[in-house]
């Protein structure tokens, strides 16, 4: 039996269900607001979509995994290739470049042309701290920790704010190779 | 099969290679070993409690891992044996037969074992085994009411695999 090879973007994305994108669109932006409702400051925010980003990424991983047929994560430079180009596939239908590798390979910025997440969304003055789009760190956050890598993501540009792209910064701060869990036997 | 999203499980179900009623045993385990499901059919013989049962289990695999992948004469940057590796790292195994049980194995990147005990004489299961992931994935990842890392009890997970796996060669 010949290795599985691992799938393309385009071809998972044909492949799967998918709902109306304004529908998704209206259905996140109703989140967000609920939350600036219910949270008040725009600091909680943004750490709240953090969080619901990161518990959606550790389950999100497993289904990236089955459906792509990816089988190894261990390099990091291939890691955000494949994110950026089969992971947003897959779950957001747009592709991101990946750019901006420091000297070490360890930090790099994943960039969003497109984002359907923002269609019909501007910031009114109020809300000039929040970051719209902070589920989606949460998500790249939870998911490459599952593959033990612990990272730090962070937004360097933003449509939103009146960049001309999105930008999500990418920091491995370490891997964590697999230990056995159990303490000597008792 | 219908699922919560209307849409069938990709890649379909691979086709038995003989009439069923092989399987012995079933364990999930994730990263941290916590035994997720386990499941057993045919075992007659029991020696352990099922706490000490899982654990032996997985050392098992975890040691047997780090065995094949330093025992690999095609690669040159390994470790010394006993190094924990990275998830993914290094070569691992897919089964191994004894002459009273075949045990086949897989592992995800993200540190899901799904293990299989059969029958030694039955085929290659490793497309099974990706099935059974599938299946994990549908049932009990998408489930919003199971709670990463806790022992799975979905009842339709448990109902499908049960059949699916009665039904393998």
């Amino acid at each position: 039996m010949a290795p599985a090879v691992p799938k393309s973007g385009d071809a998972i994305f044909a492949s799967v269900d998918r709902v109306n994108s304004e529908l998704f669109t209206l259905t996140y932006g109703a989140i967000v607001r609920q939350l600036i409702t219910d949270l008040e400051e725009v600091e909680e925010v943004n750490k709240q979509l953090d969080q619901m980003g990161y518990n959606i990424g550790v389950r999100l991983v497993d289904e990236f995994l089955a459906k792509s047929n990816v089988s190894r994560c261990v390099d990091f430079r291939e890691t955000a290739e494949v994110i950026a180009k089969v992971g947003f596939k897959m779950f957001l239908g747009v592709t991101a470049s990946v750019t901006n590798w420091d000297a070490e390979g360890t930090t790099c910025s994943l960039i969003l042309e497109d984002n359907p997440l923002v269609d019909f969304v501007e910031l009114p003055d109020t809300c000039q701290g929040l970051y719209y789009c902070n589920i989606l760190s949460g998500v790249v956050r939870g998911a490459l920790e599952m593959v033990s890598m612990k990272t730090e993501v962070t937004w360097l540009r933003d449509m939103l704010k009146g960049d001309d792209v999105f930008e999500l910064q990418v920091k491995l701060l370490k891997q964590v190779p697999e230990e056995y869990p159990y303490k000597d036997d008792e | 099969m219908q699922f919560f999203g209307g849409s069938e499980i990709s890649p379909s179900p691979p086709a038995p290679t003989a009439s069923g009623n092989n399987a012995h045993m079933l364990y999930i385990f994730n990263r941290n070993g916590v035994c997720l499901l386990y499941r057993e059919w045919n075992r007659p013989l029991k020696t352990l409690s099922s706490l000490q049962d899982h654990k032996l289990m997985f050392g098992l695999l975890f040691s047997l891992k780090s065995l094949t992948a330093k025992m690999d004469p095609t690669s040159a940057d390994k470790g010394n044996l006993g190094v924990p590796q990275l998830p993914g790292q290094g070569c691992s195994f897919h089964s191994f037969r004894t002459n009273t049980y075949k045990l086949s194995f897989m592992e995800s990147p993200s540190g899901i074992k799904i293990i299989l005990v059969t029958n030694p004489r039955t085929g290659d299961l490793r497309d099974s085994l990706k099935y059974i992931y599938n299946l994990y994935v549908e049932y009990v990842v998408k489930n919003p009411l199971y709670s990463p890392g806790n022992t799975i009890r979905c009842e339709l997970f448990n109902t499908t695999v049960d059949q699916y796996v009665r039904g393998l060669g």
